[in-house]
């Protein structure tokens, strides 16, 4: 018993170059950030705007950013991966077993739960409120702690680069191999609290708002008025509800295992290790359809406004999002057809398997008429939906294939799943979030994205796209297996370096998305968003300035038609007047507040020190949690007033915006 | 019959309740609920969250209930005179729990206070006994670490166990914080949503009493 448990200097590892390096550059570039935004004298703006923010708007624009910035970390492994693959043939390439594990392992945790996850839950956080006419989520504070949780997980992930290691058997640590037996470091520690935790903040988002959604919408807005993207936010929200406590639970169990030597999933005392798979699975295929509903929302969204038409089937899209919510419970199993449960089980789950595809049919068709006739504006968030499109159906169509038990049992851990996963999840999730920080980025701040870079972006992304995943199917078909670290067939050599090239295309689409962030916001002013409503659009975020006031609505918006904002266009048009604004009021809005941080700040000593077995650091930072608690409780003032004069300057500004834009200057 | 009504009416001639226009705030075209609603609406979405992890420990619990790798199986260990006793107490303390309810909704400082310590109290009789089978059972060797089927007994059972002691802390700050801050609405609201808590972990009880306790020993 140590004073740091089993933390001492070897675990910093000094004969690597590699990691030793990268995390060198990340400390570099994250103190140099630091230093220049202490010195511009920006850290009490920061600390009051931001980190303090209980903003809805504030909160999704930061989990955004988080999933960028692990995007490019994950997209960085998906680089070093494709390399290694491409060098290592009769080769040793230049990543150790070892570590290559390690990589594979990292990027697959953090695309699917820091990098996917957080762009989702941030295009909620913005949207959700300003499609459904409300001034916040039901529970402000508690979305700071679920982004700041969040937070925690991807540090957690990050500081294992440095200190220590990563796990390395694989995005799902199944045992037995995860066991404290076979895998002794800290690697699985590090994976297993740092998702727990973020899991945390996933569950506390979904409570937030399917409450949100299901209880505090503005007047008028019954459940078909609500604009899809909230329908499958809702559906999402109500599947992590539902499926991330199996995950809490599972990993609980893993972890009893490893720090208590339990018996849930060991080779010894009646342990079983199916157990593990059943229940990891009966989460993880359920997030499929939390990460790619809501994705399926934005290009809802996205197509029926660029069409310049009200969406196609909207009853039809609300039926198909809670059709495959509820059959996505019904086929775990298919990701282990081949743990033997025998033809009948595998049967069913394969037919079920097949059947939620027809949801999906659905929608697709719904997309279809809804572009058939319309007038289609080709910006660079139709342009994505577009290839979505294209790409998604294809991707489908190699899940129905493996969703057929004999075809999976030579498919089952080929580089055909691995090509097939990445077709839907890259196609479906990574194109949605593009398309929907493309579509959304001028509410949020005010300023259009360049086209040009947004285009390139675009196209790099989908010739990218087709160039590395394409030849990985063929890959499988030649019976390569996934994780191969070397290998020494000649007839896949070719499709190796195909995928090579493709990732190199990618990392173009890369370059070009940064380039256009920073060209957008040099540009900005030439850019500047005056209307609040720069793609003509249908629901009520568009009917507030850009960006939004901190209050959203001077008046909660009165809802009469499913497409709340076009019908309120349209009658002034008609009319030739806006209405008269109503008197206003002062608005209470909820006071910002530290507790998301602090307790953050309280959870990464917790993680750290469970993961190092320091267990005085843990017990402090348990107290150090429960007094966050406390001391946000006893206060007394929870909200702010927005006094009335504010609030009619503020709509005062955007109605006369309005007025010019949709009636010409004339006044009423 | 109000204007409202008589157009819900024409609406919805045959009373089937599909017009979708409810006027009552938290429904449909009402607007927002009211903030105890929406507190108490999210906390039961906290406890179904939940209940969702107690399904997954009784899962596994039961698909490894027969795994006793030459250990004991539930039969040779449980005792069912002091699950019993356990069981009075918990639904003792969630009788006062109620009680504490009604002195909320009446407003008395006292009785609030008497009717949370004797909750408190019982809850903690319960941990008592808890502690002490789980504690017996360590000293004959038939720890957790035993077999799959003692370990799945004393993370099901143990999991509910720390969600007593967790409760408990919160009945103590929840004492506090009415002593100190009265009864307000937000203190109410919260108020609420530990009663929510308390009479959740009675239903979790029902669950391990019959699931693992009766079924155990008749197995």
């Amino acid at each position: 018993m140590t004073l740091f448990g089993k933390l001492s200097w070897s675990a910093i590892p000094f004969n690597q170059p590699i990691p030793l390096v990268a995390a060198a550059i990340v400390l570099v570039v994250i103190l140099g950030v630091l230093v220049w935004v202490t010195l511009k004298g920006w850290v009490p703006y920061l600390w009051k705007e931001w980190i303090t923010s209980v903003d809805h708007k504030h909160i999704g624009v930061m989990y955004c950013l988080l999933g960028l910035v692990m995007l490019l970390r994950g997209f960085i492994d998906a680089l070093m991966m494709r390399s290694q693959q491409a060098l290592a043939f009769h080769a040793p390439g230049y990543l150790p077993p070892e570590h290559y594990d390690q990589i594979f392992s990292a990027h697959g945790t953090i695309m699917i739960l820091f990098a996917a996850m957080p762009l989702i839950i941030g295009l909620m956080n913005f949207v959700v409120p300003l499609q459904l006419g409300v001034r916040d989520v039901a529970f402000p504070t508690l979305n700071s702690v679920s982004f700041w949780l969040t937070a925690t997980g991807a540090l957690l992930v990050n500081v294992s680069l440095v200190v220590g290691e990563f796990s390395r058997v694989g995005w799902l640590p199944f045992p037995p191999l995860s066991e404290l037996r076979y895998s002794p470091g800290v690697g699985v520690d590090y994976y297993l609290w740092a998702v727990q935790i973020s899991g945390v903040g996933t569950l506390l988002t979904g409570i937030n708002f399917v409450t949100t959604i299901l209880k505090t919408r503005t007047y008028g807005m019954t459940y078909l008025r609500m604009p899809i993207f909230c329908w499958t936010a809702l559906a999402a929200c109500m599947l992590i509800i539902a499926a991330f406590p199996v995950l809490t639970a599972t990993l609980a169990m893993l972890t009893l295992d490893r720090y208590l030597g339990f018996h849930f999933f060991t080779n010894m005392a009646g342990g079983n290790a199916m157990m593990f798979t059943n229940l990891i699975w009966a989460w993880g295929h359920p997030e499929v359809y939390i990460l790619v509903l809501p994705s399926f929302g934005v290009f809802s969204e996205v197509i029926s406004t660029f069409s310049s038409k009200p969406l196609f089937g909207y009853r039809s899209m609300v039926i198909a999002t809670l059709f495959i919510c509820l059959v996505s419970f019904c086929v775990w199993l298919h990701h282990f057809f081949t743990m033997g449960a025998g033809g009948d089980v595998n049967a069913a789950f394969g037919i079920a398997t097949s059947i939620i595809a027809v949801g999906t049919g659905v929608k697709m068709y719904n997309w279809l008429f809804t572009m058939y006739g319309g007038r289609i504006r080709y910006e660079t968030p139709m342009l994505w939906a577009l290839g979505f499109l294209i790409t998604f159906i294809t991707g489908g169509m190699t899940g129905v294939m493996l969703a057929v038990p004999p075809a999976d049992f030579l498919l089952h851990n080929s580089m055909f799943l691995v090509a097939h996963f990445h077709h839907v999840i890259m196609a479906g999730v990574i194109f949605a979030v593009m398309a929907g920080i493309a579509y959304w980025f001028p509410k949020a701040f005010g300023f259009r994205l360049d086209e040009g870079w947004g285009k390139a972006t675009f196209w790099f992304a989908f010739v990218g796209f087709y160039v590395t995943f394409m030849p990985l199917y063929v890959l499988g078909f030649l019976g390569m297996t996934r994780r191969l670290q070397h290998y020494d067939v000649a007839e896949w050599r070719p499709w190796i370096l195909a995928a090579m090239v493709g990732v190199l295309i990618l990392l173009c689409s890369a370059i070009c998305q940064v380039m256009q962030l920073v060209v957008s916001i040099r540009h900005r002013e030439a850019l500047r968003d005056l209307t609040g409503d720069p793609w003509d659009g249908r629901s009520l975020e568009w009917a507030t300035p850009s960006p939004p006031p901190a209050f959203n609505f001077a008046h909660l918006p009165h809802v009469d038609n499913l497409e709340a904002y076009w019908n309120v266009k349209q009658r002034a048009r008609d009319e030739q007047t806006l209405g008269r604004a109503a008197p206003y009021e002062d608005i209470e809005m909820p006071r910002n507040s530290p507790t998301g941080f602090v307790c953050a700040f309280f959870a990464t000593f917790i993680g750290f020190a469970l993961i190092w077995h320091i267990w005085w650091l843990m017990i402090l930072g348990l107290a150090g949690a429960y007094a966050t608690f406390v001391v946000f409780a006893w206060r007394d003032v929870p909200e702010y007033v927005i006094p009335a004069e504010e609030v009619a300057r503020s709509d005062r500004a955007n109605r006369a915006i309005r007025q010019e834009a949709l009636l010409g200057g004339r006044t009423s | 019959m109000s204007a409202t009504d008589a157009a819900l009416a024409a609406r919805d001639p045959y009373h089937v309740g599909h017009a979708g226009e409810s006027q009552a705030r938290g429904h449909g075209a009402g607007g927002p609920a009211s903030k105890r609603i929406v507190v108490g609406y999210g906390f039961w979405l906290f406890l179904l969250s939940d209940i969702v992890i107690f399904s997954c420990l009784f899962a596994s619990y039961t698909v490894l209930a027969q795994a006793t790798a030459g250990g004991p199986s539930g039969k040779q260990i449980f005792d069912l005179k002091r699950v019993a006793l356990e069981t009075a107490c918990l639904l003792a303390s969630s009788f006062f729990c109620g009680t504490a309810s009604i002195a909320v909704a009446r407003r008395s400082q006292l009785w609030t206070q008497v009717a949370l310590i004797a909750t408190g109290l019982l809850g903690l009789a319960f941990l008592f006994l808890e502690a002490s089978e789980f504690a017996a059972l360590h000293a004959a060797g038939d720890g957790p670490r035993r077999s799959a089927f003692l370990t799945g007994f004393f993370t099901l059972v143990g999991c509910h166990g720390l969600h007593v002691s967790v409760g408990l802390l919160w009945l103590g700050t929840m004492m506090a914080q009415l002593f100190a801050k009265g009864f307000r609405a937000d203190i109410r609201r919260r108020f609420l949503c530990f009663t929510m808590f308390w009479h959740f972990l009675d239903i979790i009880w029902v669950a391990i009493f019959s699931l693992v306790y009766l079924v155990g020993t008749k197995l």
